[in-house]
């Protein structure tokens, strides 16, 4: 277990008695190896970032990878809630992890923050007054970037993304605000890293655009191959595969590129330039959105506490629903079932100097909610 | 659908299907040589990428980096060959599949450990980048036709190699009777190393090359190498031909089944639905081929019956 | 022979006292973990009669143990969400009842045995390996894509199925099911080892023009073999996915084909309690290596090649002795 002391001695966590206020223990389960552990990674550096910051020696953070397992994640959660004694759970990365996790520690009494996988079930039937999304619902980008397409006045894209869940969710969400016509509706294979069949379909099908979700290396592939097959149409997508570290090992493939996401490190308020600059400062990279996102729910949970005694839940529930902290990315309110109520920007890809980056050159949409708030009683 | 679109389509199944047989020859040849299940061989096109991409980034030539792809896959597999792999030979396959896969664990994190979680930069150079048009109109990217052409050339070398040279004949002698032709003076452990090596120095050249248009990340080899496996199975283990029509196979009916499945379809089911259930089976449509192919010849097809 | 039943009798020893620890030492967590250990011991103890008896290197059995896990997401979903299973001529609804769940678990995994067994059996060596591992990837991709139950997001499961008489929410209670399950199946094994049916079997393994000659076919004793195997690893995918109460595709995938088998190499092929000693070390590995490194598959990896190329016969020819018996 020297990680776990390790992290929290490194980060001068270590719980002192006597406090004015409560204890409040975060336990934190993220991707920290294998595939895909560079977001887990981002999103554990901007939390504890601002866990640093605040110098709040009455906060303590447990961290544990999942490995992007669902069983690991669900017997970390266990571990956390039985031995541990955490009082709020975070970090999860991917929606099937958020899944096997969220629900079953809801029902054992614990709440659970999201820094990013925001599932449509969490939002809709299966919300709870102790599940709060910081991120997005996921279907958000989606749709910003389908009232996007159709205000810039594109009315016959391609669209495509992988064919799981997410993917058939993202799709959805395009189509719920882009009302032109469809030149083409493909569902690729998961993980797939070869799309020259789709983009010879790209090729064929006469459309003006192509809307694509595909996070990881997927979006990598595609975007270089999409760059060297002469097809010149314009590109977007939501922010996942425009994100810092994707960004550089795409290069010029992705410039000009049109994404939309609910943060940009150009995003103009106080708090966002405080903490690009601190981000920088520590850890020597740009921060990505799955940073921001962290850093703002850490900021999140300490406004709370400020408020409410983490074992008093529903004060403690209502500290957190007054979202009453410096969002990262300016105004930021909940929803009616706790997933944000937030503006989402279209960025484009830009080179600044060596790197790869992007700006905001509009807003696609203000003060969304999301599609879900119906079908969630609580 | 037109017929430029559907020739584009088989270009592009055959790019897929060369590039598979550069990772299924040397799987192939380490299986029928050696008898050795190897699952860390797609470790070692993930080697030949990250090797690239380091060298590419730092000279900026991609011929080097395509050199240095091989050199470091070879190197690495030479290494693997002498420290692990030889002790395996006698064994049976359950300790070489857990031997290969303990291999994997290792390389797939010490990368990651070296060059971290985030994905590295290569890209392909400007000579070859961008579309050609070919006859009858097709708009095609020149890297892939290259792809097209190292591939068939590599094919071609490998038969040269193995048909008309010494090392071949060794190679040969070391697939039909191991013990006579070290009885005969060859030193069998070296000509060992060699075909791994050069197992390895395919695998990384692999890597390289599919690196450049794809993303070089750790874990990259996996799903390659469970495509290899499947092509070399289709195509009957130790057989270099076998390779070849296997990855062929393969290729094709993966990219040819992703595009026309879900359009066969639409014909009986609404678009929506069409698409899903069409890309659900195409996924699923070489393994299937796979397990057909085996019903009907449970040694591949060019395999030799045990 | 006695070295064995003391290595045996301490591990069953050792899994009856991990509880009374935990609570003691104020760790009700390792219940948990020890839960953990048991399942995939289950699971490793089906693998182990078709690899142990009968030869059979199946990389595929996660198809089983997902096959199972499903059989209890979809049971258990339908139940909790008051929907029929199947509303045609006859409506069968869905159940939260363990023992009906693991019923089906087995049913199902010991059918989807017979199939794959049917097919891949006409192979033979390395290619048996590579057609279990493609079937487990057909299984995998459909999983993945097929929309009707969570897709990749998997079926969370809201609260732990019942058994009649016990309260399976309370750790202690889940872990005697499951110690309770792979003792009955260990005892199987032991009896199917000596029966008439397990002798044929290891005569198949070792020379099966042998036992052709005496009139029995070695094919369809292989058949049944992998048809037990599955139904075992089946059975244990249901309590994996109550333990979890959540399953997803990646119970389907071949990286947990591979690791149901490096529990039997690690603990020892062929030993009836090889499986339960490899389980339980890989997860107290998993669990103590996690914590002092990011990378700690490098060391996994490492003393899995270790034991493959020096300590054959796993921790129990290690620490029992090396094999006598057969072989």
């Amino acid at each position: 277990m020297a990680i776990r002391t390790h992290l929290a001695a490194a980060a001068a966590l270590a719980v002192l008695a006597g406090g004015a206020q409560a204890d409040m223990k975060i336990g934190m389960i993220t991707t920290l190896s294998g595939g895909g552990a560079s977001l887990g990674i981002d999103t554990r550096d901007g939390f504890m970032l601002a866990v640093e910051q605040a110098g709040r020696d009455d906060v303590e953070v447990v961290i544990d990878d999942d490995q992007r397992k669902p069983d690991v994640a669900v017997q970390i959660a266990d571990r956390m809630i039985q031995s541990e004694k955490v009082d709020v759970l975070t970090g999860i990365v991917w929606s099937n992890l958020a899944m096997a996790v969220v629900p079953s520690a809801n029902a054992q009494g614990l709440v659970y923050v999201s820094t990013n996988a925001a599932p449509a079930q969490l939002a809709g039937a299966g919300c709870s007054p102790d599940y709060f999304s910081v991120s997005y619902q996921n279907d958000n980008l989606h749709e910003a970037a389908g009232a996007y397409a159709a205000g810039a006045g594109f009315d016959n894209m391609f669209i495509m993304a992988p064919n799981y869940p997410a993917g058939q969710d993202s799709l959805n969400g395009f189509k719920r605000f882009y009302d032109g016509g469809l030149a083409g509706e493909v569902y690729t294979e998961l993980g797939q890293t070869d799309y020259a069949a789709e983009i010879a379909q790209i090729r064929a099908s006469g459309a003006d655009g192509v809307f694509f979700f595909l996070p990881g290396g997927m979006g990598i592939s595609f975007l270089k191959q999409y760059a060297d097959s002469g097809v010149d149409l314009p590109v977007v997508g939501p922010a996942f595969s425009f994100d810092q570290a994707i960004l550089q090992a795409v290069g010029d493939a992705a410039l000009e590129v049109k994404n939309t996401s609910t943060w940009s490190k150009d995003l103009d308020n106080a708090a966002n330039a405080a903490f690009v600059a601190a981000f920088e400062e520590a850890y020597g990279r740009l921060p990505s959105i799955y940073a921001a996102q962290g850093y703002d729910t850490a900021n999140l949970l300490l406004s709370a506490t400020q408020k409410a005694d983490v074992s008093d839940k529903a004060a403690f529930r209502a500290a957190l629903a007054e979202a009453d902290f410096d969002s990262v990315r300016g105004k930021f309110s909940f929803a009616s079932n706790n997933h944000p109520v937030q503006d989402i920007y279209v960025r484009e890809v830009i080179k600044e100097g060596d790197i790869y980056t992007n700006k905001i050159v509009s807003t696609a949409m203000t003060d969304r909610d999301n599609a879900y708030m119906q079908e969630c009683r609580m | 659908m037109s017929p430029i679109l559907i020739a584009e389509q088989v270009l592009n199944g055959l790019q897929s299907g060369v590039m598979l047989f550069l990772m299924a020859a040397g799987l192939t040849l380490i299986f029928g040589v050696m008898g050795l299940i190897n699952l860390a061989h797609g470790s070692l096109y993930m080697v030949g990428a990250f090797a690239a991409a380091a060298v590419a980034a730092a000279t900026g030539s991609f011929l080097l980096a395509l050199a240095a792809a091989m050199a470091a896959a070879a190197g690495a597999g030479a290494l693997v060959e002498l420290v692990v792999i030889r002790r395996l030979y006698d064994r049976d396959h359950l300790d070489q599949v857990l031997a290969t896969f303990a291999l994997i664990l290792i390389f797939s994190e010490g990368t990651r450990w070296l060059f971290g979680s985030f994905p590295l930069y290569l890209d392909i150079p400007d000579w070859l980048s961008g579309p050609v048009t070919l006859p009858g109109g097709i708009q095609y990217p020149l890297y892939r036709l290259a792809l097209i052409g190292i591939g068939l050339s590599v094919a071609a070398g490998l038969w040269l190699l193995i048909a008309h040279t010494r090392i071949g004949i060794r190679i040969r002698a070391g697939e039909n009777d191991r013990e006579m032709i070290a009885a005969l003076g060859v030193d069998i452990s070296r000509l060992y190393t060699m075909i791994f090596a050069l197992g390895a120095a395919l695998a990384g050249l692999a890597g390289a090359l599919v690196g450049s248009i794809q993303s070089v990340q750790v874990g990259m080899g996996e799903p390659v190498l469970i495509l290899a496996f499947v092509v070399i199975v289709i195509g009957g283990i130790g057989s270099i031909r076998g390779a070849l029509i296997g990855a062929l196979l393969v290729g094709l009916t993966d990219t040819l089944g992703g595009v026309f499945l879900p359009e066969l379809f639409k014909l009986i089911a609404d678009p929506a639905s069409a698409t899903a259930t069409g890309s659900a089976l195409a996924s699923m449509s070489i393994y299937i081929l796979m397990a057909a192919v085996l019903v009907w010849r449970p040694t591949g097809l060019f395999g030799a019956a045990t | 022979m006695s070295r064995e039943t003391l290595f045996n009798a301490a591990i069953l020893a050792l899994l009856v006292a991990v509880p009374g620890w935990a609570l003691a030492a104020g760790e009700p967590f390792t219940i948990t973990l020890a839960t953990r250990a048991v399942i995939f011991a289950l699971a490793a103890v089906g693998l182990n009669i078709a690899l142990g008896l009968g030869g059979l290197v199946s990389l595929g059995h996660a198809v089983y143990f997902g096959i199972g896990g499903y059989a209890m997401g979809i049971l258990a979903w339908h139940a909790q969400s008051h929907t029929p299973l199947i509303d045609g001529w006859l409506t069968l609804p869905g159940t939260k009842s363990m023992p009906v769940i693991w019923l089906v678990a087995i049913a199902a995994s010991a059918l989807a045995a017979l199939l794959i067994g049917l097919l891949s059996l006409r192979t033979s060596g390395v290619y048996f390996i590579m057609i279990t591992l493609a079937f487990g990837q057909m299984v995998y991709f459909f999983a993945i894509s097929w929309p009707a139950y969570g897709g990749e997001d998997g079926l969370p499961i809201y609260v732990r199925n019942g058994f009649p008489g016990l309260n399976t929410l309370v750790p202690i209670q889940f872990y005697g099911i499951c110690l309770a399950l792979l003792c009955a199946v260990l005892a199987l094994n032991a009896a199917l080892a000596r029966s008439p049916f397990g002798l044929a079997l290891n005569a198949a393994r070792q020379s099966p023009q042998r036992v052709e000659c005496v009139g029995l076919d070695p094919v369809r004793l292989k058949l049944v073999a992998l048809v037990i195997s599955g139904a075992i690893t089946g059975l244990a995918g249901a309590l994996f996915a109550d333990l979890n109460r959540f399953v997803s595709p990646v119970m389907f995938s071949w990286q947990m084909s591979g690791e149901i088998m490096v529990f039997i190499i690690i603990g020892g092929v062929g030993r009836l309690f090889g499986p339960v000693a490899g389980a339980g070390l890989y997860v107290l590995l998993e669990h103590l290596l996690g914590g002092v490194s990011e990378y700690w598959q490098i060391f996994l990896g490492g003393l899995l090649l270790i034991v493959v190329l020096f300590a054959r016969g796993g921790l129990a020819g290690l620490i029992a002795g090396r094999r006598v018996a057969h072989d």
